[in-house]
């Protein structure tokens, strides 16, 4: 499965686009989107994600076009190929971490085989039955990872998955998304301004003009 | 994990409001529920009670309450009248048939109906026990009262003066237990019957022994030489032209007046109907309010969750899985509240009518459920889905890179 992003453009405001630099990424690579922030980073991984529609240019997942799917299409190809992990975990915390998983395979139509060992890898399968409020920051963003990596996508886009963690809790999220990605050959792309980040992973962008 | 349970887990996350929401509109929908059950019940059995009698004749008074006497024995009789006037009646070629009534008496509460057997005749009455009355001071029991009061076929009991239970007693003349009816589940399981005779006897002063145990008349009036009286008469016609005419040839020519249980009932049930659709509109307003309270709560709710459902979106839910999402939550509400107050419908119309042992709600029962209250809850899930429309659609319509990039 590949990646390939090629001449996208996208504006917020009328006369102030800016683009994204041409990319390819193969199943199984790691690349880190690095800018200050305010440079666009997080609007790069909307595009990627689907999450929003560049005003021009190509986002390829093996043989689908993102940007031109749409609707619940768009959405169910989301929840199947791509794994999103956020700054904040974002965790629904009406349900259980469990659940959160399940949510995931519900919405994708995945079978969920794997969640129990995931939360085992991920060393949170004691607080499976946990609600969100009674987690720490680091165990809820290891949730996020869980959730994200629950239906096995082909693309995990992680959007300062560090940022409010404290350096030890930094490192072994960072570790955990690596390891997951390679272990189920997954293209990872992690967009961030985190220094502590940027020595883990040798493929890198940075973006930081407007253009 | 599916939608329903999804929906069901949001709601439980908040309990106190989804509590409230559901207490508010079970509320409206336990007096809907009461309402109909009474309003069915009450004209059924009225309807039924009344089965057979064209006109009511009584001593001159309120026409209303000569039914309420003598058809449903709920209210007091007007007074009596003359039997020499009333056996004229007879002779009337509108007439089909005159079964007269003997009140004043009762037992423990439960009147003490002076008849003759065309009156068992007119219910299909049906003996489950003994025999039916033949001599003075014999009498049937209905169902109710012999279960209630533990008398069986062969027990004495002394009647007490009166329609309530009251006064002074006729310790002189204790009545004899002959006969016991089937539950009839209409007016007659509250009676004690027995004949006209009885009930004279039991007023007389003294003690005539050949009287006493004279076989009693069985249909139409007891032949007697005395000035005798009787408390009204149930009266069939003859053929239709009767109702025109002999209410209007009672009223006018006699001491009597008559009065017609169908005119006079759905007379009643206009004057309870001011009542009815007063509390009837009051339903109507807190399941308005209910409804209101529903829409706030998830409109409020959705605010906190554009963030949640964000999230959903990214997992690979669609903008319409999102929609029913919403829908569902108010649909579980609302079912909920339909489920809650037909219950609570029913257990207040059970302790209401636990709670009148004689009175006219006695006769009712809590135990029946109706077609309509099915329609209550079609009813309240349509609110659900009004009051959830505005919210699901905000839902529908979240912007999901909006909203995750705002934090």
């Amino acid at each position: 499965m590949m990646l390939e992003v090629k001449g996208i453009k996208f504006q917020y405001e009328k006369g102030r686009p800016f683009d994204i630099p041409d990319f390819q990424l193969s199943s199984g690579e790691q690349l880190l989107i690095l800018g200050k922030s305010g440079s666009g980073k997080t609007t790069i991984l909307n595009i990627l994600g689907g999450l929003l529609k560049p005003l021009s240019g190509d986002v390829r997942l093996g043989d689908t076009l993102i940007n031109q799917l749409s609707g619940a299409k768009l959405d169910k190809f989301r929840g199947k190929h791509i794994g999103i992990v956020f700054q904040k975990p974002h965790i629904l915390s009406p349900l259980t971490v469990e659940e959160n998983l399940s949510l995931a395979n519900f919405f994708s139509g995945a079978d969920g085989k794997r969640n129990q060992e995931l939360l085992k890898e991920l060393g949170i399968a004691d607080k499976r039955r946990a609600k969100v409020n009674t987690l720490s920051e680091g165990e809820a963003q290891r949730v996020s990872i869980a959730r994200a990596l629950a239906n096995q996508p082909d693309l995990i886009l992680a959007d300062e998955p560090t940022a409010s963690l404290d350096d030890h809790n930094a490192e072994i999220v960072i570790k955990l998304l690596q390891d997951q990605a390679k272990k189920y050959n997954a293209a990872l792309i992690i967009v961030t301004h985190d220094q502590r980040v940027k020595d883990h992973i040798v493929n890198q962008i940075t973006i930081g003009a407007l253009s | 994990m599916n939608m329903l349970k999804l929906s069901w887990k949001y709601l439980i996350a908040k309990p106190l409001n989804t509590g409230l929401n559901i207490l508010l509109l079970a509320l409206g929908l336990a007096i809907i529920t009461v309402l109909i059950l009474i309003q069915d019940q009450f004209e059924n059995k009225m309807a039924k009670d009344a089965e057979g009698i064209d006109l009511v004749v009584g001593a001159k008074g309120s026409p209303l309450q000569l039914i309420l006497s003598s058809v449903y024995h709920i209210d007091f009789p007007t007074g009596n009248i003359d039997m020499e006037e009333a056996q004229s009646l007879t002779r009337n070629r509108l007439v089909k048939k005159i079964i007269p009534l003997g009140m004043g008496d009762n037992y423990q509460g439960y009147r003490i109906i002076g008849t003759n057997h065309d009156y068992l005749e007119l219910y299909q009455a049906v003996i489950s026990e003994g025999e039916v009355w033949k001599k003075p001071f014999e009498v049937v029991l209905g169902e109710e009262v012999a279960r209630k009061l533990e008398l069986k076929v062969g027990d004495n009991f002394v009647g007490s003066h009166g329609i309530g239970s009251s006064s002074h007693e006729h310790d002189e003349h204790p009545y004899l237990v002959t006969g016991i009816l089937a539950k009839m589940n209409n007016v007659l399981d509250k009676l004690v019957l027995t004949s006209i005779e009885s009930v004279w006897y039991s007023h007389d002063e003294g003690h005539d022994h050949d009287k006493f145990t004279a076989d009693v008349s069985t249909t139409g009036f007891p032949p007697t030489d005395e000035d005798r009286e009787v408390t009204s008469l149930l009266v069939q016609y003859r053929n239709p032209m009767a109702a025109v005419q002999l209410p209007r040839y009672i009223n006018s020519r006699s001491s009597m007046q008559a009065a017609s249980p169908s005119f006079e009932i759905s007379r009643l049930f206009e004057l309870l109907g001011v009542g009815v659709k007063l509390i009837q509109g009051l339903a109507y307003a807190i399941i308005f309010i209910a409804g209101l309270g529903i829409f706030i709560a998830l409109f409020n709710s959705l605010k906190e969750r554009k963030y949640d459902l964000a999230v959903m979106r990214t997992l690979g839910a669609s903008s319409f899985q999102l929609f029913i999402h919403i829908v569902l939550e108010g649909i579980i509400l609302t079912l909920l509240g339909a489920l809650v107050g037909i219950a609570i419908g029913h257990v207040f119309l059970a302790l209401l009518v636990a709670q009148n042992e004689q009175g006219a709600i006695s006769g009712l029962s809590a135990a029946v459920f109706l077609q309509e209250e099915l329609w209550i809850v079609v009813y309240a899930v349509a609110v659900g889905v009004i009051a959830s429309l505005i919210p699901a659609y905000s839902a529908y319509r979240t912007d999901i890179a909006k909203q995750l990039t705002r934090a």
